[in-house]
């Protein structure tokens, strides 16, 4: 395993640009649980989620890239909206969205503990170890993989969906016989 | 490329998501920042799959699946937004105390 | 790079004996000046600035000393720029470029996204740049006061970005990609008004009619894909020189027609036409922007991209459906321009005439005139701009669309009126206004295509002489209710702000010299512009030494006689508006004013139809199908629960009332921390995920 010393890091081209995507998206992660404006944390939501494709890319993981612009910045997101919608939330500013800063302060200060306890144990663990030169995954791979090694997770993942569909209608659809009963 | 510098930022929006979790009011919004944990936990299982060389590309074939579960899961999730949106007139966790006792 | 000039030359041999000499001769004359270097390189910023500033306006616009206009017209002047420094270079020294980064690879097929830089793209960058940039400039002060004013220029940031995604596509996922941008941006603009409901509706109407065209697109560009083994136009292209057809010769015909039906839709023809009238809906900014630069100019845009596709020099590819083309563009040019002459609303009229005149454009792609149609799409893009900005600049004066509201405001607004004029000249087509010789050469070619073999161009030449008629008559009768006669209306009318005002001039500037530039025997820079990348003499399109004369003599009078007529009928007498609009001819007008009956067909005939029974299918697959289901896994579990629940009574129940009993006397301590929010219960759980991941890390 090889290592990197930290100048040398600054040297590579590719650190750049994972810098430039890295930021961008972490700030757009902080106003998805910061903004006030309901329908703008659902966009930065989907700026976030785009970074994160932006970075699978950068991995190698093309498929799984694309899988997420659309099936998340796709369907998702259009979900969230129309939850938006319904629930008639107020669109536009509303500081009614998160809790009083009696929540807001231990709920940081978990969130900060856990960052820095995960983060001291990642670096402990790996430092400066590089991701060795890589060759793209294929599609064809991950498909033969998937529907050979992994086909009956696959299979009950297809069965979850089928049961969150079902689910999904019977929650939402209006219960006309309950005034009967 | 390191491997520490992807999954600090997959911890980063793990707590991002957590801290919103935590903190929001609004019930869709919970939901959108337990999208950001999913995602969180994707970056690091594509992160490890590249760095293991793995053949079996077993982390982006997880990631896939969270993909699909997380998809699942939106869709429960505003449905059942949407009926306690119908029974209560808001979509405010505040109001949902039912579990109390 | 090379590729592209052996497509070239490939072509211009395959054009066959009789156009070989002539086709050499544009071969030699064909040498691309810069096929590198960093202007054409970085031409991807025009495609990407609209975008941004998009984005830009939509999150921090509001807070922007012009409400994030600057945004938006500083991004479109950029593209005004860019492009016209592409269009006087391309005039000087042609330029053929294509970038493209590879953006995924799924199995054999590589998703790309690029950017062309042709005559053809180059010609549509400085069309929207400079419409847009005129539009977005007048937009700025008649959209003042306007509640979304903010969220509109963001969607029209957006509309003309989509638009040029569209032209600068080197393929066609990526022009379908544009293509549904521009959709969905104009869904967003002609439904602006939306307190409105038949805004919503004219909105709802623009989207439902271009999906259904779409439709088209989609299948024939799978067909074509499958086929070709390739989405890149420069593949399509490249079988069609060689003549390879393989796969491609059975099923080229429909390739084709879907294609077209695509284009129908964008391009507003006959009998897909029906949204573009409704789409006056939105601030007349759009409709200028929408009816000139961009959106309807898409379908003709797409046919002039795959022209090789369709001309078909050897016969095995879509070549047939250039008949259908014709027609269909006859008919929309014929038939629309009746609609225009009983409409009372301004800008339908313009709109009507928009139609009319995209049906010119389709009908010179069908006789396979391919500089003709898109001369005529490049001046049409500056006269029809400046009619719509003037309607825009009466409907501020006049708070209304009615033109029975206006008339005699030709001395209250005389900027407005004397560019109307010029606008109005260029539209009819009289010497030496730019219409005058795009119509010209449209309907030159006809005669062209009607002399070498294509039987249908002779009728629609006939129509097209007719159009040029009705163009003129409807044209004439909106002048006079507007501009002569007695003001009628109820607000005082005043020419409006130097904002408004300077745009005008300069389209006006544009109708005229917007012609100069395709001058038969003194000046044809045009041609050889939009051809730089496939030098098409000698493939069937007509490229005359001179005026035809024999056309000319014609045309002309006919177009004064139109004028004429239409003066008599509408302008003579100095009585009140109503009146003077009283002409009616019996059978004809009333089929006119209910637009041929097509919207009660479409409502009757296809709505209603569909409309009723989904419904009801869908009613009947909720209540049976979808409830018995889950009536059977109710019943099911019912049944499961009785034995479950002997059991439970029995034998578990006692052995939890023992523990509950216990637990119960702990829990009463614990109570205070559980508050039945389920927030707090996460933040416990996760509380425990640190300890024990420190604990994980000591230990």
């Amino acid at each position: 395993m090889e290592a990197v010393s930290l100048a040398d890091w600054f040297k590579e081209v590719a650190n750049w640009a994972f810098m430039v995507i890295a930021f961008p998206t972490l700030f757009a992660a902080w106003r998805t649980v910061s903004s006030n404006n309901i329908v703008r944390a659902v966009l930065y939501l989907v700026i976030s989620l785009a970074g994160t494709a932006a970075m699978f890319l950068m991995l190698g993981a093309a498929f799984v890239a694309w899988t997420v612009v659309l099936v998340y910045i796709g369907a998702v997101i259009i979900l969230f909206l129309i939850g938006i919608m319904i629930t008639r939330a107020p669109l536009g500013v509303d500081s009614d969205l998160s809790h009083g800063r009696d929540v807001m302060l231990p709920a940081a200060l978990l969130s900060i503990v856990l960052f820095a306890v995960t983060a001291w144990a990642v670096w402990d663990a790996f430092g400066m170890i590089m991701i060795q030169p890589f060759e793209p995954t294929s599609t064809a791979d991950l498909a033969n993989v998937l529907f050979d090694r992994f086909v009956i997770p696959f299979e009950v993942v297809s069965f979850v969906l089928l049961a969150a569909l079902i689910g999904g209608i019977t929650l939402a659809r209006r219960d006309n016989t309950g005034a009967k009963r | 490329m390191t491997v520490v510098q992807f999954v600090l930022v997959g911890m980063a929006f793990f707590s991002i998501g957590l801290y919103g979790v935590l903190s929001r009011k609004n019930a869709v919004l919970i939901l959108a920042s337990v999208e950001l944990m999913l995602a969180g936990v994707n970056i690091n299982m594509v992160t490890f799959d590249t760095y293991l060389q793995d053949q079996l590309h077993a982390g982006q074939i997880f990631s896939l699946f969270i993909i699909a579960l997380a998809a699942a899961e939106v869709g429960i999730g505003i449905a059942i937004i949407l009926l306690i949106f119908r029974n209560l007139q808001t979509a405010d966790v505040d109001s949902l105390d039912l579990m109390k006792d | 790079m090379h590729r592209l000039l052996t497509i070239a030359s490939q072509i211009t041999l395959a054009a066959g004996e009789e156009g070989e000499s002539a086709a050499e001769e544009a071969h030699d004359a064909f040498v691309p000046g810069i096929t590198s270097g960093p202007l054409v390189e970085w031409a991807w910023l025009i495609v990407v600035v609209p975008i941004i500033a998009t984005f830009i306006i939509m999150f921090w616009g509001k807070k922007m000393p012009f409400k994030g206009w600057e945004i938006a017209w500083g991004s479109i002047g950029f593209v005004a720029i860019y492009g016209t420094v592409l269009f006087v270079l391309n005039a000087t020294q042609g330029i053929v470029y294509e970038g493209a980064v590879e953006i995924a690879q799924i199995g054999d097929l590589t998703l790309e996204w690029g950017w062309v830089v042709d005559g053809l793209s180059i010609m549509m960058y400085f069309l929207v740049g400079v419409v847009g940039f005129l539009v977005f400039t007048y937009a700025k002060s008649y959209m003042k006061g306007d509640v979304r004013f903010t969220w509109f220029f963001a969607s029209f940031s957006l509309f003309a970005g989509g638009m040029l995604v569209l032209v600068s596509a080197p393929n066609l996922i990526q022009l379908i990609v544009g293509w549904e941008l521009v959709g969905v941006s104009s869904y967003l603009l002609i439904g602006h008004y939306w307190e409105d409901l038949a805004n919503v509706d004219a909105a709802n109407t623009a989207f439902m009619v271009n999906k259904v065209a779409d439709a088209g697109l989609f299948l024939g560009a799978i067909i074509m894909a499958v086929s070709v083994g390739s989405f890149r136009f420069d593949d399509i292209i490249d079988v069609v020189v060689h003549g390879e057809a393989g796969m491609l010769s059975q099923y080229a015909f429909w390739a084709g027609l879907l294609i077209f039906i695509g284009a129908m839709g964008k391009s507003a023809q006959f009998p897909l036409h029906v949204w573009l009238p409704d789409a006056m809906a939105g601030p007349t900014p759009v409709s200028a922007l929408m009816h000139a630069a961009t959106m309807v100019t898409a379908g003709v845009y797409l046919l002039a991209r795959l022209f090789p596709f369709y001309l078909d020099p050897t016969g095995m590819f879509a070549g047939d459906v250039r008949d259908i083309i014709i027609v269909i563009g006859g008919l929309t040019l014929f038939l629309m321009g009746f609609l225009a002459i009983v409409q009372k609303d301004i800008k339908k009229v313009l709109a009507y005439s928009t139609v009319s005149q995209l049906g010119y454009m389709v009908a010179a792609m069908g006789a396979g005139a391919y500089t003709a149609g898109l001369f005529h799409l490049f001046t049409h893009a500056f006269f029809k701009a400046l009619l719509f900005l003037g309607a825009g600049s009466i409907i501020h004066a006049v708070h209304s669309n009615n033109m029975l509201d206006m008339g005699g405001l030709r001395k209250k607004m005389p900027v407005t009126f004397w560019t109307f004029i010029v606008g109005t000249l260029a539209l009819i087509g009289i010497f030496p206004f730019a219409g005058f010789f795009s119509k010209d050469e449209i309907l030159a070619s006809m005669k062209y295509a009607g002399e070498n073999g294509q039987d249908m161009a002779n009728f629609i030449l006939i129509l097209g002489i007719a159009g040029a008629f009705i163009t003129a008559f409807y044209m004439t009768r909106l002048l006079a209710l507007t501009f002569f006669g007695k003001y009628e209306g109820h607000a005082e009318p005043h020419e409006s702000p130097k904002m408004m005002t300077v745009p005008l001039v300069a389209l006006a500037f544009f109708a005229v010299a917007a012609g100069w530039i395709n001058w038969p025997g003194v000046y044809t820079g045009f041609t050889t512009w939009v051809a730089t990348r496939i030098p098409l003499t000698g493939m069937g399109d007509h490229h005359p030494e001179g005026l035809d004369w024999s056309l000319v003599v014609i045309v002309t009078p006919v177009v004064l006689a139109g004028v004429v007529a239409g003066w008599f009928v509408y302008g003579r007498k100095k009585k009140p508006q109503a009146e003077r609009d009283s002409f009616r001819i019996p059978v004809l007008w009333p089929f006119f004013e209910n637009l041929y009956y097509i919207p009660d067909f479409y409502m009757n005939a296809i709505v209603r139809p569909i409309m009723g029974p989904i419904s009801r299918v869908v009613l009947w697959f909720d209540m049976y199908v979808i409830d018995g289901f889950v009536n059977l896994v109710g019943l099911g579990s019912l049944g499961l629960a009785k034995v479950v629940r002997v059991f439970d009574q029995n034998v578990v129940d006692g052995f939890y009332n023992e523990l509950g009993a216990g637990v119960g006397g702990s829990g009463s301590g614990l109570r205070l921390m559980f508050t039945g929010r389920v927030q707090q219960y996460a933040a416990f759980s996760f509380i425990g995920v640190v300890v024990i991941a420190v604990l994980f890390i000591i230990l």
